[in-house]
């Protein structure tokens, strides 16, 4: 383990009483609570921590938060590794793990920087125009690129962390604790009003943080004094939450803020709080937002600006004060503007050797210069940087004189190990974008601006293109107590305070998007994560990509995972220069959702696993479980599908239990059906619009099946419907179709028809549903029932009757989607588990057996009875079921006009038909293509229909499908092929829909 | 995620509606009088503005109550909520920002960024 030697003697905001041990690329590092990885190295001189997405180039450490492009690293391993993660944000804890991505065998050796070597064929559109060449190739390179170029790798196990999500309101909602943003919370808070605060680093301060101590001074104290004195008075206030490590990730719609919070990522595993998520998803309804994102620094974009150890002249001012590192020995300054001057008086005074200023500009401010001169620092006014040397770090820099657009006399070569490089300032206008306010092009700060708010916010500090610390302390305040009077608050700003000791903040800047290079192809990266060039910009719009929205396709840039945030600006300024258009025309790409990447798991929360999607069971569900029950989900709901018994397959059980339910007695959990109680005086007029058949005449004490359109004439729902009284009727849906069903006929009631006297309400799970079948189920219901004569003679079919168990009240229904005698015997649910037992005792000496929905779609099928969504698709009327019947001549329903538009009386429509193989144990397959030709011809193939329902029947003893054929009502007995992927069609004839019937017949 | 206004409830997460698309489309009440085509017009054509428009929501997990709207859909700005039976109500939104009709807050291109009054920008 290497010493800290590049860690200053004192300051900075990490606790040197705590000593982190840590490893980074197998190797053992030392730091301080406190820090980053990226500072933490940075104290051993570590500078390069990657390799570039496309040329493995080496990257080292860039900025000093999410802004970096590419010190991407893994931490951890196994389930817990999380990749992608950037090295200027991870807090070290004792034993955390850093592991290079994106480079093989090694970080120091990676052999895919031949891509590099290769790089001038490596253009812009590279990828598009190489595989999307001759068919197949592409197949053929893919798993080459994906190997060579790509992110962290995705751990397979599922992830062992928790995950959270709150949901919260509040008055105002503050987004950055930099000055202006503490500023704003101080005065909204003060005015009562509830707030959030949300600083995405690990404690408020912002650039206070990244000042020299003592300069300024607040209030005659230090920094760190006032912000003790600004997180004890927001502490104290019971109506504020301060959520340090969280970023706001998303403006939405109606001030709907998403904010992530990383809870427990800056702990070593064993210093978790177990009862705390590792992260959070805050979902917040704000009444007022004050955007406080402060700015990023752009760097310039010059001939060899990708080296490590070239970083912001930001981020090596955050080094110095708020980790106290020096990020190098000696170094250049190169900018072109004035605060990045300060990087260099700061460095000189941590005892760096400044080898030189050089600034683009034939003029600094004047007290800049001076401060220089006093410090011994040498100035290069009016140069740039030609070149840089150094192979995994910065060693050198040539300069050379400026001559406007081009490259003047050669001044020399610096000595550096650290360049701090600044292009000037970007308000942070992501989020404003996202809220989609309009941006302005501000050509004094050479960068877009917040310019007109669309929803409820306001911009204020740097966020705003207000630079000066002063400025910002007060424009925070001012909106904070905008924020809190517009939220209903009477307000006043908090007095910002009295700063001091304030070095001087001159903020001329020289726009230059592009530094002249005497190449013609200069190595000038823009996009350092992707490794796009300023020649890929220039070749785009070479090639026609003019749109901003193109060109950052075509090169991808700032399109990683750090969106650009550094990028972005100066290749809006080389697009407008290639086009010779101004900025403003050049516009923008979108800043979307989410401002920084986030985990699957924040995003998911506690919906994994059984929570994913919370299924519903019956009240019999326990008795299913317990007996061997195969669940599918049908709906929201659970159903059995089949019941195994030991060492049995699925095959065997579903054969077994479609047998007894026409041989013995089988039962049916039916609860899941959903069920709509009808009352009114007018329920059954109501009833005759909806349904295709007539419902005027239907008797108290007897059922219906009826048929629902909607206005385009196609089934949409099917069930049985029973009239209880004159104004009364209990109606069954789909088990799927409830909800939709329900909400159908609400509509209709509540605008189309309000003068109708009709309430529904839905009665699904009041009812629990044992439907028990077969030849001796007449003997059960007998057994079972204190009152009833289920004799079917007496008991008619389609009728109902109310009966007893053991005096419970219920509910006999002589229906049945078997074509086999059934009763529904209906229970109030919570009596539901108890009947079901009761049966099952009751029906053990008759050989009960329980069957699931697979049975009962076999049953059905070989009735020859439709499900809607199975057998119907949305585009099937009545007629095409070939169930005239049903459809009631005289009087208007919902969906009947469209029953006689020139398409659906169309006498080529596909129609519903019976099918069977040749061979009787051949099962087709559902979806399976029908065809005229015993051969599939050459394309394309006529299509006359498909098989919608396919099983092979016990019962029958053979297989039987549904298939909506095209005029298939007139084609019975005729002779069709069903298409499969592996061998010749399948010959079948065309038969009537109920089997059962057809078998009857045959037999004589 | 919007937050809309129930006439009955009062302001509710969007979470809690359900949309019900065009309103103030009345079912014809004799619909065999009428020609395929003006049939057709009822059951499959909408207007689907942008701009302006009259919609229909139902406070599926409130009072179950339909109810119209009027939204700007290129802002989705709710300008008014009324009870069925009730008139649409006059609103006026912020007029077009360009001449294809786009609007601050659209989230189009044409208005991500203000007019340009500065003049050129740098190079």
């Amino acid at each position: 383990m290497t010493a800290q030697h590049f860690r200053r003697p004192a300051g900075g905001r990490i606790d040197r009483g705590r000593k982190v041990a840590f490893s980074f690329d197998g190797r053992r590092f030392e730091g301080y609570a406190g820090d980053t990885l990226a500072s933490a190295l940075l104290a051993h001189g570590e500078q390069m921590v990657a390799r570039s997405f496309k040329y493995h180039r080496p990257r080292g450490i860039v900025g000093a938060g999410s802004e970096d492009p590419a010190g991407l690293v893994q931490i951890g391993r196994g389930a817990n590794a999380d990749p992608n993660t950037r090295v200027t944000e991870q807090e070290i804890y004792d034993g955390l793990e850093a592991i290079p991505q994106n480079c093989f065998p090694s970080l120091n050796f990676d052999i895919n920087v031949l891509n590099d070597l290769m790089s001038p064929f490596y253009s812009a559109g590279f990828y598009y125009k190489t595989f999307m060449g001759p068919p197949g190739s592409w197949r053929l390179f893919e798993p080459i690129v994906r190997h060579s170029a790509g992110m962290g790798v995705c751990p397979a196990e599922p992830d062992p962390d928790r995950y959270d999500q709150v949901n919260r309101h509040c008055d105002v909602l503050v987004i950055g604790g930099g000055p202006a943003g503490l500023m704003a919370a101080l005065s909204a808070a003060r005015a009562g009003a509830r707030i959030i605060l949300c600083e995405e680093t690990a404690e408020i301060g912002g650039r206070l943080l990244s000042y020299p101590e003592g300069a300024p001074t607040l209030n005659g104290k230090p920094a760190s004094a006032w912000l003790d004195s600004v997180r004890g008075e927001l502490a104290a206030n019971p109506d504020v939450t301060l959520l340090t490590r969280t970023t706001v990730t998303g403006y939405y719609a109606m001030n709907f803020i998403v904010a992530w919070e990383k809870v427990s990522d800056h702990l070593a595993p064993g210093e978790r709080d177990s009862h705390l998520p590792r992260q959070r998803t805050w979902r917040i309804r704000a009444k007022e937002v004050v955007l406080a994102t402060g700015a990023i620094e752009r760097p310039l974009v010059f001939n060899g600006n990708d080296r490590p150890g070239i970083m912001l002249a930001s981020a090596v001012r955050t080094y110095l004060h708020r980790y106290a590192v020096v990020p190098g020995r000696s170094a250049v300054v190169f900018t072109n503007n004035d605060s990045a001057w300060a990087a260099a008086f700061d460095l000189a005074e941590a005892g760096a050797l400044i080898t030189g200023i050089v600034d683009i500009r034939e003029a600094a401010d004047p007290g800049l210069v001076e401060r220089a001169a006093a410090l011994d620092i040498p100035v290069h006014l009016n140069a740039v940087v030609t070149a840089t040397s150094g192979r995994k770090r910065l060693s050198s820099v040539e300069i050379a004189g400026r001559n406007v657009d081009t490259v003047g006399e050669d001044i020399g070569r610096l000595t550096a190990d650290v360049m701090a490089v600044s292009g000037g300032w970007t308000p942070n206008v992501a989020l404003f974008s996202q809220s989609r306010g309009q941006l302005r092009y501000d050509n004094a700060l050479s960068a877009f601006r917040p310019g007109r708010s669309v929803q409820k916010e306001r911009s204020a500090g740097a966020a705003n293109g207000t630079y000066g610390l002063g400025a910002c302390l007060g424009e925070g305040a001012a909106a904070g107590a905008a924020a809190a009077e517009a939220a209903g608050f009477a307000a006043k700003p908090a007095a910002p305070p009295a700063l001091a000791a304030m070095e001087p903040e001159p903020a001329g800047i020289e726009a230059l998007w592009q530094v002249p290079s005497k190449l013609k192809k200069p190595k000038a990266f823009v996009d350092l994560q992707d490794d796009v060039k300023v020649s890929d910009l220039k070749l785009a719009v070479q090639e026609g990509y003019r749109s901003v929205e193109h060109a950052k396709r075509y090169t991808t840039t700032g399109m990683g995972t750090d969106q650009g945030k550094i990028a972005n600006m100066n290749a809006f300024g080389i697009l407008a220069g290639a086009l010779d258009k101004p900025i403003p025309a050049v516009g923008t790409t979108t800043f979307r959702q989410p401002y920084k990447p986030m985990t699957i798991g924040a995003l998911a929360g506690a919906h994994v696993g059984e929570t994913f999607h919370p299924r519903r069971g019956t009240p019999m569900h326990h008795w299913h479980r317990e007996h061997g029950a195969v669940f599918e989900p049908v709906g929201d709901w659970l159903r059995a599908r089949v019941y195994k018994r030991p060492g049995e397959d699925f095959d065997a059980a579903l054969m077994r239990e479609c047998k007894s339910a026409r041989t013995d007695i089988g039962v049916l959990d039916a609860s899941t059906l959903g069920k709509i109680d009808i009352r009114g005086k007018d329920a059954r007029t109501f009833l005759n619009r909806v349904y295709t058949n007539a419902w005027l005449k239907l008797a108290p004490g007897k059922c219906r099946y009826g048929l629902m359109l909607g206005e385009d004439g196609m089934v949409m729902d099917d069930g049985v419907t029973a009239c209880i009284a004159d104004d009364h009727f209990h109606m069954t849906t789909t088990t799927g179709g409830a909800a939709r069903v329900l909400t159908w006929l609400e509509d209709y009631l509540q605008t189309e028809w309000p003068d109708l006297d009709v309430y529904l309400t839905s009665v699904t799970e009041q009812w629990a549903v044992a439907s028990i079948c077969g030849p001796k189920s007449a003997e059960l219901v007998a057994a079972l029932c204190d009152d009833l004569d289920p004799d079917p003679e007496s008991f008619e079919f389609m009728t109902w009757r109310d009966a007893h168990i053991d005096g419970v009240p219920v509910r006999v229904f002589r229906i049945s989607f078997t074509g086999e005698l059934s009763y529904e015997i209906n229970i109030s649910a919570s009596y539901g588990a108890w009947l079901w037992e009761k049966v099952m005792a009751a029906g053990a000496p008759h050989g009960i057996t329980p069957y699931g929905t697979e049975a009962m779609h076999v049953l059905r099928a070989e009735k020859g009875f439709i499900i809607v969504g199975q057998d119907t698709d949305g585009t099937v009327t009545p007629f095409d079921l070939r169930m005239d019947w049903i459809v009631k001549k005289n009087t208007d329903f919902i969906g009947r006009r469209s029953l006689t538009r020139s398409d659906t009386q169309r006498p080529d429509r596909r129609q519903l038909v019976g099918l069977v193989t040749e061979n009787p144990s051949v099962v087709l397959m559902e979806g399976a293509q029908i065809i005229g030709t015993p051969s599939e011809p050459t394309p394309p193939v006529k299509m006359l229909g498909y098989v919608t329902s396919s099983y092979f029947s016990p019962n029958l003893n053979r297989s039987i499908a549904l298939a909506l054929v095209e005029s298939g009502g007139e084609r019975m007995d005729e002779r069709l092929y069903v298409s499969q992927k592996d061998g010749a069609p399948i010959p079948v004839t065309v038969t009537e829909t109920d089997f059962l019937k057809t078998a009857e017949q045959a037999d004589g | 995620m919007f937050v809309i206004t129930c006439p009955y409830c009062g302001a509710r997460d969007q979470t809690e509606f359900a949309y019900a698309h065009e309103a103030h489309i009345a079912r014809p009440t004799d619909p065999e009088s009428m020609s395929d085509a003006d049939w057709a017009e009822f059951v499959f054509m909408r207007k689907n503005t942008k701009g302006i428009y009259a919609e229909r929501w139902m406070h599926a997990a409130g009072c179950r109550k339909f109810f119209n709207a009027l939204r700007n859909t290129a802002t989705d700005e709710f300008l008014a909520v009324y009870r069925i039976g009730e008139p649409m109500p006059e609103v006026s939104a912020e007029g077009p920002a360009t001449p294809c009709g786009e609007q601050p807050g659209s989230g189009n291109d044409a208005v991500k960024i203000m007019a340009d009054d500065s003049g050129g920008g740098g190079r």
